[in-house]
C-alpha cells in the first residue's frame, strides 16, 4: 500500500471535517466523475452511520453535493452548494440507512441523469479524506480514487479480459488493478480495472466496439 | 518505501540522513515525481497552515453553528501581556492551534494534519518552535516531511479516524507527527524522534471522540490546544534522552486496538462523553432547534425517518 505524504499532510480544504467534509466531497467528486458530461437531473443519498449521525454538522451535506457537482476539497462554493443544485435545479434527498458491515461513514449515491439513466455507486471515507469506492452499479468494487479507472460491462466470454487488457496494453496504458465478477459463465459480468493514465476517447470506443461489451465507463481520478 | 519505525531505522542505520530524508525520497519514487516539485507542495501547505493559524488572532471567527469562536484571539492577547504560566513558546503554539480550528469550523481553508480536526496541532506546535529557535525556512518544510512520514506509519498500521479509532487517532497521531518532526528539526536523532512520536501518543492513548452536537468545535480546538503541549513536553522528554520503553510500532498497534475497543457511541457519533452531558445535549438541542434546516436531523433515526 502506497501512501503519499500529502495523503497526511493534506488535503488544503474547506473544514470541518477531513472524513465528513473532504471525504464526503471526493466520494460526491467520484459520482461527478462517472456521470460525466451527463446532466444530473435528481440525486438521492443514502447515509449509513456516523455519516448519518453527524450529517448536517459537518456539512457532509453540503461535501456530498458540491462533490457531485464537480466541487473540489478546497473550493469556497461547497458550503453553498445545497443553494447552487437548487438553482440548477437539480432535486436532492437524503435518507439514513443500515448499509451492512461496511465503515462507520459510507454513503450510497444514486443519481439519475437527463437520459433517463441510474447510476449508483457507494463509497466509504476512511480517514484523514481518504476515500474507498465500494460498489458501482451492484457490483462490489474498490478504487480509492486516486487513479483513473473503467467499469466495463460485457457477457462473460473466453478470453475476453484478455483482450481487454491487450488493448489497453497496445495504447500504452498500464494497469494497477483489475477486479473481475461475474454471475455466471457465460453471462452477464462486471469488470473494473485502475489504470495510470486517464482512458481516451478513442481507446473507449475501441473497448466499445467490442462485440461482448454493453457499456464502458471511464472515470477519471478523483484525488 | 517502509511500514514500521524499525525498517525506517534499520534503512538509516549508519548514515547521518534523517526520517525526512527517507520520506521525501520515497515521495519521489511513489509519486513518480521530483524533488523540487515535493518541496513546492510542502511550501503550498506551509502557507495555508500558516495562514490558517494566524487568522483567527486578531479578529474573531465565529463557527457556522455560531456555539463557538474567539478563543484563539483571547489566547493571544493573553499570550501577549505576558506572565502566563506555561512559557512564551507553548502559549503561541496554543493559540496558533486554536485559531487553526475556528478557521475550519468557520468552513475555511485549512490543511488536514492528519485530519481536519486536528489541524491545529502540527503547525501550532511547529510554527512557534521554529520562531522560538530562528529555523532557516527549509528546515521547517523538511520537518513537515518527518511529520509526514509517522503519519504515514500510523495510517499503514493503524488508523487517523476519529469514527474508527477516537480522538487518540486524531489528536494523538497529531501530536506524535509534531513531536518527531520538532525532535528532528532541533537536530534529535531519528531514534529520539520516533521515541517523542511514541511518548506523544501515549500520553493521551484512550481518547475518545465525543464532539458536542456532532460539530468539530467542542472539545476539538481545546484538544488542540492541548495537543500542542504534549506534542513540545513529548519532544523536550525525547531530546533529554529519555527514551519510551514500548517503540513506537508497538505503541501504534496498542492505540489502534484500544480504538477498535472503543463503543462506537465515542468514535465520532456523538453519542456518548461530552456529547451526551446535559450541557452537550443542551447546545445540541440549540443548534438543531433553531435551524429550520438542520433541525430534520436529530441524529436519531427511530425519531426522524424524515431526514430530508
Ligand atoms: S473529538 Fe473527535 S472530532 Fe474532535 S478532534 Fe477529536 S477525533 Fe476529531
Amino acid at each position: 500500500m502506497n501512501i503519499s505524504m500529502f495523503d497526511i499532510l493534506g488535503p488544503i480544504m474547506i473544514g470541518p471535517s477531513s472524513s465528513h467534509t473532504a471525504g464526503a466531497q471526493r466520494i460526491g467528486k467520484a459520482m461527478y466523475n462517472m456521470i460525466s458530461d451527463k446532466q444530473l437531473v435528481a440525486v438521492h443519498f443514502i447515509l449509513h452511520g456516523s455519516f448519518h449521525l453527524t450529517l448536517r454538522g459537518h456539512g457532509t451535506d453540503r461535501a456530498l453535493v458540491g462533490g457531485v457537482l464537480g466541487m473540489n476539497a478546497y473550493d469556497p462554493q461547497i458550503k453553498d452548494s445545497l443553494q447552487i443544485a437548487k438553482e440548477r435545479g437539480i432535486e436532492v434527498s437524503f435518507e439514513g440507512a443500515d448499509l451492512g458491515d461496511v465503515h462507520p461513514n459510507t454513503v450510497q449515491i444514486i443519481a439519475q441523469t437527463s437520459d433517463g439513466k441510474t447510476t449508483s455507486l457507494t463509497g466509504s471515507s476512511i480517514g484523514g479524506a481518504n476515500i474507498e469506492i465500494i460498489n458501482i452499479n451492484g457490483t462490489p468494487a474498490k478504487f480509492s480514487g486516486k487513479y483513473p479507472a473503467v467499469v466495463i460491462d460485457h457477457t462473460d466470454r473466453l478470453g475476453i479480459i484478455s483482450h481487454i487488457t491487450s488493448i489497453l496494453a497496445i495504447n500504452q496504458i498500464n494497469i494497477v488493478t483489475v477486479l473481475h465478477s461475474r454471475e455466471n459463465k457465460g453471462k452477464e459480468a462486471v469488470i473494473m480495472i485502475e489504470t495510470d493514465t486517464p482512458i481516451d476517447a478513442s481507446v473507449k470506443r475501441e473497448l466499445e466496439s467490442m462485440s461482448a461489451v454493453h457499456s464502458v465507463v471511464t472515470m477519471e481520478r478523483v484525488i | 518505501m517502509y511500514f514500521s519505525a524499525k525498517e525506517m531505522l534499520a534503512q538509516l542505520e549508519g548514515s547521518d540522513k534523517r526520517i525526512c530524508d527517507l520520506v521525501i525520497k520515497n515521495e519521489v519514487e511513489i509519486s513518480e515525481t521530483t524533488r523540487e516539485k515535493v518541496f513546492e507542495m510542502l511550501e503550498e501547505r506551509y502557507q495555508v497552515m500558516y495562514n490558517s493559524a494566524h487568522e483567527a488572532l486578531e479578529k474573531e471567527i465565529r463557527s457556522l453553528s455560531g456555539l463557538t469562536g474567539g478563543s484563539a484571539k483571547k489566547m493571544w492577547e493573553y499570550c501577549k501581556k505576558g506572565n502566563t504560566i506555561c512559557d512564551n513558546t507553548i502559549i503561541r503554539g496554543a493559540a496558533y492551534a486554536l485559531s487553526c480550528l475556528e478557521v475550519n469550523a468557520s468552513m475555511g481553508l485549512i490543511v488536514a494534519a492528519p485530519t481536519a480536526g486536528a489541524c491545529g496541532i502540527l503547525p501550532g506546535a511547529l510554527l512557534t518552535t521554529a520562531e522560538k529557535y530562528d529555523i532557516p525556512h527549509e528546515q521547517v518544510l523538511e520537518a513537515l516531511a518527518t511529520a509526514s512520514g509517522i503519519g504515514q506509519l500510523i495510517v499503514k498500521k493503524a488508523t487517523v479516524s476519529g469514527a474508527e479509532g477516537g480522538c487518540q487517532a486524531e489528536c494523538g497521531s497529531a501530536a506524535s507527527m509534531a513531536a518527531a518532526a520538532i525532535v528532528e528539526m532541533l537536530g534529535g536523532t531519528p531514534a529520539q524522534a520516533f521515541d517523542a512520536a511514541a511518548i506523544a501518543m501515549q500520553n493521551i492513548m484512550g481518547l475518545v471522540c465525543d464532539p458536542v452536537a456532532g460539530l468539530v468545535e467542542m472539545p476539538c480546538a481545546k484538544r488542540n490546544a492541548s495537543g500542542v503541549a504534549n506534542a513540545l513536553v513529548s519532544a523536550d522528554l525525547a531530546l533529554s534522552g529519555i527514551f519510551s520503553e514500548v517503540p513506537f510500532d508497538e505503541v501504534i498497534e496498542a492505540m489502534y486496538k484500544v480504538g477498535k475497543a472503543l463503543p462506537s457511541t465515542l468514535r465520532e457519533t456523538a453519542l456518548g462523553g461530552l456529547a451526551t452531558t446535559p450541557t452537550g445535549l443542551a447546545m445540541k438541542e440549540k443548534i438543531y432547534g433553531n435551524h429550520a434546516e438542520a433541525s430534520a436531523c436529530t441524529g436519531n433515526c427511530a425519531s426522524c425517518g424524515g431526514c430530508n
